[in-house]
């Protein structure tokens, strides 16, 4: 009764949740172009898109994908080989137990005729399944706790998941240990099918006890050989057709081996009846979860690979691509291989914000791309991730369910400009310009070489201090090619190169960080070549954009 | 000779044909390239986080010395970045130990016991004019190039060690072995403006529009260049935003070891020139036939 209740609700929650997550595939907006085409249209092109390939030979790649890329998942296994017998082991061993065990009265009892769940093959077999869902989850925790990339990016949902399987995966192993030994299971089966006099039934009892792992609460009369010959008749004509040996049950006969000592206590405080509970609600969590989970993956991957598979940047209509990208965010597995590979991630080691790495980047715009409300820190966080990458297409490459993520991040800056965030260097010469802009304009104001030693607190570059050396030649700015650009430079740039060295050798940074110039600077290093004192302008200029951005991003905290 | 082969970032997705057309000529120069995964040499994110872009490049270095190899790249920025870099850390000990420890996490350790070449350089002094001219099969004709340079390869001269910062002559060399004339032009050791393309496009504009006006008024058919960020410059940016919808473009820019791979006698097509946005076909009207 509860069994058939928690299924419907679980199924209930489940159509519901797959509606959402399909609907929003329909709704979410990334890049500019999403402003422009609705949800219908993204709909009916989808729709019409759909058929088009599968009424074409575009079928074959779709056919090909699915042989290569969701049954051998050849791109896992590109990436590392590790994984992908990590994954092989959890997506079979997985994908078998739900088809040959947790759906047997729809699959396994029509297809074989002499399908019992505790006679071989199907017994082996649900244990060998097991088994292998067990070794890949083994490797994954493995894999997120010893490999250095992994381990940065694992967040609670990836354990929730691993949890959650482990728990359902342990749960039947337990349960199956428990019948194994239940001697009241015994009393019962026996009541129903077996027809025996008390010598048989003795008997019976003593070969079960034998060969069948039983652990009875008082030990079995009978138990010499002629006992267990009897008993294996009996077994024979009664039981045999169902039950093959249970060490065929490798998981569960090895654990009902370990529990046997308190197998009897564990029986009459009927633990499998609870274990049975425990079985099916933690799959039935499971399934009303999946939507809404890392687990939703298992039908959205596919869904990727099919549409990057047949959808070519130049031909595809617009809309497909807008919901191409929402249906993308889904398909992500957080399986972190593009982080692993990501140009940038090194620079993640210097400067904490996880959204540098793809995998967290693509967690970042899901949250925007939904409608969440980010708070400011949070988007410049956000856009500081954003412009570190250098679009260099690696995780692109490498991506095992092939989203296009190049094609994400590009319309996510798109989204952030909308927002008001820009590139980062950008955004800090704008906030700059605004708070420091004015201060040498003022003619009358006095100039006063400020307290504090720049000269030992420019250390950056580490060859910053040499502004000190600067005698005003003025040959900096005139061999620069941005200076010479402008008919009147200290209109659009403030002040110039030689100007700005000698606002340093004052003291006067905020004077010399308002400036355009510093982020005009097309770091040619004609200035510094040209020097006749040796003052590394370029590296100067480098270490003032470095600090208006520490200082900047350090406010907010 | 062998090198660990840095690419770069751009070059995969934006300029493809640059490592196809490199690959081709090197091998057909019997210099043997390995290819490592590496990281990104911190060249971008140097304007906003100095360490980063020190780490970026100190890994690099780090990963071609356990595999003892030197470096060889086609990108002048990034020549320019980890030459930089190394020179940070020969010359100061504490920021050496500093990067160290993080890269010990890999199990990796800057030593600074190899050299970093950029692929002229390579070309230059370890395969020589007399080898290259050899293997000249088609050598141009009357065709006019307008060589250049780029700064980061150039500047700053005592970091970076390229050629003569202020007469330089190994480009010109290497671009007249093909057969073609190298031009004078006044802007020609100018910057390309790549640097400010996404932080100041009108001003990265500018630059370009007056260096390219120079290259053509020196009376050139083509540019030259062998730097990542200034093929986009000149090729893509001129093509999408100087052109525009006139389609007026100034002159065409053709990479190296593509001017050189069509006198050796290589496929256009293989070469990529199909893939410049703005196609440099007009290289193909001064190559003589073959000998």
């Amino acid at each position: 009764m509860l069994f058939s209740i928690s299924l419907y609700v679980a199924l209930v929650i489940f159509g519901i949740g797959i509606c959402v997550r399909i609907a929003s595939w329909f709704r979410y907006r990334i890049g500019n172009e999403a402003q422009a085409i609705s949800s219908g249209e993204r709909v009916s092109a989808a729709i019409s898109g759909t058929l088009r390939v599968i009424f074409s030979t575009k079928i074959l790649t779709l056919i090909k994908v699915f042989f290569l890329d969701v049954l051998f998942q050849r791109k896992v296994l590109k990436e590392d080989v590790v994984r992908w017998i990590m994954h092989m082991c959890i997506f079979y061993g997985f994908m078998l137990l739900l088809l040959m065990h947790a759906l047997e009265n729809f699959i396994s009892v029509p297809l074989f005729t002499n399908y019992y769940a505790t006679v071989n093959p199907f017994l082996f077999l649900r244990n060998l399944f097991g088994a292998l869902v067990i070794l890949g989850l083994v490797i994954a925790i493995g894999r997120r706790m010893f490999v250095p990339g992994m381990r940065q990016t694992t967040r609670p949902m990836d354990i929730y998941l691993v949890a959650l399987v482990g728990i359902i995966l342990v749960s039947g192993i337990f349960l199956e240990a428990t019948k194994i030994v239940s001697h009241t299971s015994f009393q019962e089966m026996v009541d129903e099918w077996a027809v025996l006099d008390d010598d048989e039934l003795e008997s019976l009892k003593a070969y079960w006890a034998a060969d069948f792992g039983v652990v009875f609460p008082e030990p079995v009369a009978a138990r010499d050989s002629d006992a267990l010959e009897m008993g294996k008749e009996a077994h024979e004509m009664s039981c045999a057709s169902c039950h093959s040996k249970p060490t065929w049950a490798f998981l569960s006969y090895g654990v009902s081996k370990g529990i046997s000592p308190i197998a009897v206590t564990l029986t009459n405080a009927r633990s499998q009846v609870w274990l049975w509970y425990l079985h099916f609600l933690a799959s039935f969590v499971a399934l009303a979860y999946l939507p809404f989970s890392k687990l939703f993956h298992m039908l959205s991957s596919p869904v990727s690979l099919f549409a990057n598979a047949v959808m070519d940047p130049s031909t595809s209509a617009t809309a497909n691509v807008l919901t191409r990208r929402a249906m993308e965010l889904d398909a992500c597995t957080h399986c972190a291989a593009c982080s692993l590979h990501c140009s940038v991630g090194v620079v993640f080691r210097q400067i904490p914000n996880e959204t540098i790495l793809p995998s967290e980047k693509l967690i970042s715009l899901k949250a925007m791309a939904s409608g969440k409300q980010l708070d400011d820190k949070e988007l410049r966080r956000i856009q500081q991730g954003s412009y570190i990458c250098t679009s260099c297409y690696r995780c692109t490459s490498v991506c095992p369910v092939g989203i296009n993520l190049q094609d994400l991040w590009l319309s996510m800056r798109e989204d952030l400009l909308r927002e008001g965030y820009p590139e980062n260097a950008a955004w800090a010469r704008r906030i700059l310009a605004d708070r420091l802009g004015g201060q040498l304009r003022d003619k009358e104001a006095t100039v006063t070489p400020a307290a504090g030693d720049l000269q030992k607190d420019m250390t950056v570059s580490l060859q910053a201090e040499t502004f000190s050396s600067c005698f005003e030649c003025q040959t900096c700015t005139n061999v620069c090619p941005v200076v010479n650009n402008y008919e009147n430079p200290r209109e659009t740039l403030g002040l110039l190169p030689h100007q700005i060295m000698h606002s340093l050798g004052l003291g006067l940074e905020n004077e010399a960080l308002g400036n355009q110039m510093i982020w005009d600077c097309l770091t040619c290093y004609m200035c510094q070549e040209h020097c006749p004192q040796g003052v590394q302008v370029t590296d100067v200029l480098y270490e003032l954009k470095n600090r208006a951005y520490t200082r900047l991003t350090e406010e907010e905290g | 000779m062998k090198f660990a082969l840095f690419l770069g970032c751009k070059i995969p997705y934006f300029v493809p044909q640059y490592e196809t057309s490199m690959r081709m000529v090197l091998k057909a120069l019997e210099i043997g390239l390995e290819d490592v995964e590496f990281n990104c040499c911190g060249y971008p994110v140097r304007n906003l986080h100095e360490r980063s872009y020190v780490l970026s490049s100190a890994r690099i270095l780090a990963l071609s010395e356990s595999r003892n190899l030197g470096i060889l790249t086609p990108c002048k920025c990034c020549y320019g970045s980890l030459k930089k870099a190394q020179y940070l850390l020969e010359n100061h000990p504490n920021l050496r130990d500093e990067i160290n420890e993080s890269l010990a996490d890999e199990n990796l350790k800057y030593e600074g016991r190899i050299e970093v070449k950029h692929l002229l350089s390579v070309l230059f002094h370890d395969v020589g004019l007399s080898v290259i001219k050899e293997k000249i099969t088609n050598p141009y004709e009357g065709l006019k190039i307008a060589t250049h340079y780029g700064c980061h390869a150039l500047r700053p001269s005592k970091v970076v060690q390229f050629d003569d910062p202020l007469a330089p002559t190994l480009f010109d060399r290497l671009v007249e072995v093909t057969g073609a004339e190298s031009v004078d032009w006044s802007l020609k050791l100018q910057c390309c403006g790549n640097p400010l393309w996404g932080k100041n496009d009108a001003l990265s504009l500018d630059l370009s529009v007056k260096k390219l006006e120079d290259a053509a008024e020196s009376g050139a058919h083509a540019l030259c260049v062998a730097c990542t960020y200034c093929q986009i410059q000149f090729d893509t940016v001129q093509k999408e935003h100087i052109a525009g919808k006139a389609s007026k473009v100034i002159l065409p820019s053709i990479l190296y070891p593509q001017l050189l791979g069509l006198a050796m006698g290589m496929d256009p097509g293989a070469l990529g020139m199909d893939v410049n946005k703005i196609k440099p076909d007009v290289i193909l009207d001064f190559i003589s036939s073959s000998d």
